[in-house]
């Protein structure tokens, strides 16, 4: 029962981790608690269809579907991200340190916040079909064993859903202003660490084949299928055997994400008097 | 502010599937070097045979098919792969030359006892 737990724990970290920053993202906005939480479902339900079609996904596309399936949607979520914090330094900034302006956040910022309720679809979608699928195995082979199993995979999603509440909890105690500048950073690193899933599945299914020599080996030191390394894969992008081309394109996405939002971003901070200056 | 407007989430999600299709499509064979095929069966989760053997520096293709009616999940850290293989189901994974050694596979869902060497030299 434990190991059940553990299994389908360390594939739900990654969605839990996401949710929870996404909830601590979009807190206080109007109708972002309905977007998540229709992503999620969203995410279940494609999680399911994903499951149930594996076989056909797997062949498809000469014998690489699952990898490029999965590249794909893990491409749709880095550029949701990149979208959102380039959106979030063009607007973000003067709406959030402006409470009197709420209200216009809300109506502008619907884009934006659709955008991260699709990335929490696609993260619960990934992770959730080989959840559904570990778990349907369990279901068809029967056996003594096989209810308890059960509930510790059950132990292991609620697990899950407690890595977001920690996280967002966690988030949500920094100060509103300083959160900003987190949330952003920690968008970054999420958007380039999937980046880098994504080459590894490219790579996988050799549509990509530059750059596949290992850069590193710390696998000794800390194994990114450790649950402390599976929380850092997430939240950094750490890879214990990542590729070259995948530390290429981490250090790119991030790179892209700084000249975008520099780009998109105000032109210069706005002075104190400014700031001070009464509002209409 | 105009790139957040001019683009809805259905057009990027569209195009990054298409983009997709139009690298998987890219991907089909173009193996100027053959590559030797080494067959493994998984049944009541275990590997058959438990340590394959290939040749070291030429590219092999490693075909896994799952005999049991449960789905598995092939993976491999020194090869970088994880993939799902239904229930009855038959996955072709390309490696790349490999140097002499012994490379380790697990079934990620059942880990602790499913586990194979493949052996090059």
């Amino acid at each position: 029962m434990f190991g059940a737990l553990i299994i389908v724990f360390r594939e739900v970290i990654e969605a839990g981790l996401i949710v929870g920053i996404v909830m601590a993202v979009t807190q206080g906005v109007h109708g972002s608690r309905l977007v998540v939480a229709a992503g999620v479902a969203a995410g279940m339900v494609g999680a399911s269809l994903v499951a149930a079609f594996a076989g056909v996904i797997a062949n498809g596309l000469a014998g690489v579907g699952q990898e490029v399936f999965n590249a794909s949607i893990l491409l749709i979520a880095v550029v949701m991200l990149i979208w959102h914090n380039v959106w979030m330094a063009s607007h973000g900034r003067e709406l959030a340190a402006d409470v009197k302006r709420v209200g216009e956040a809300v109506r502008t910022g619907s884009r934006s916040i659709v955008a991260l309720g699709v990335v929490c679809a696609v993260a619960v979608m990934r992770e959730g079909s080989e959840v559904a699928l570990f778990m349907y195995g369990l279901v068809a082979s029967g056996g003594s064993t096989a209810m308890e199993l059960i509930a510790g995979s059950i132990l292991g999603l609620l697990a899950g859903v407690g890595v977001t509440a920690v996280t967002y909890l966690g988030l949500v105690t920094i100060p509103p202003r300083r959160l900003f500048a987190v949330t952003t950073l920690l968008i970054s690193f999420l958007a380039a660490g999937l980046a880098a899933q994504a080459v590894l599945f490219l790579q996988q299914a050799g549509v990509v084949t530059a750059l596949e020599q290992t850069a590193w080996d710390t696998s000794g030191i800390l194994s990114d299928t450790s649950l402390f390394g599976r929380v850092l894969h997430t939240l950094v992008g750490y890879s214990d055997q990542p590729s070259v081309l995948q530390v290429v394109v981490y250090v790119a996405v991030l790179a892209i994400i700084l000249v975008l939002t520099k780009a998109f971003g105000p032109r210069r901070a706005p002075s104190p008097q400014a700031r001070s200056a009464p509002a209409k | 502010m105009t790139f957040a407007r001019a683009i809805s989430v259905r057009d990027v999600s569209l195009s990054i599937f298409a983009a997709g299709l139009a690298l998987g499509v890219g991907a089909l064979p173009s193996s100027a070097d053959e590559p030797v095929k080494v067959s493994i069966t998984l049944k009541d989760h275990k590997f058959s045979p438990a340590e394959p053997t290939a040749p070291a520096g030429q590219p092999i293709v490693l075909e896994v098919s799952n005999q049991d009616g449960t789905p598995a999940e092939f993976e491999s850290k020194v090869f970088r792969v994880e993939k799902v293989i239904v229930g009855g189901g038959t996955v072709t994974i390309n490696l790349r030359p490999l140097k002499p050694g012994r490379y380790r596979f697990f079934d990620d869902y059942h880990e602790a006892t499913t586990e194979g060497f493949l052996v090059v030299q």
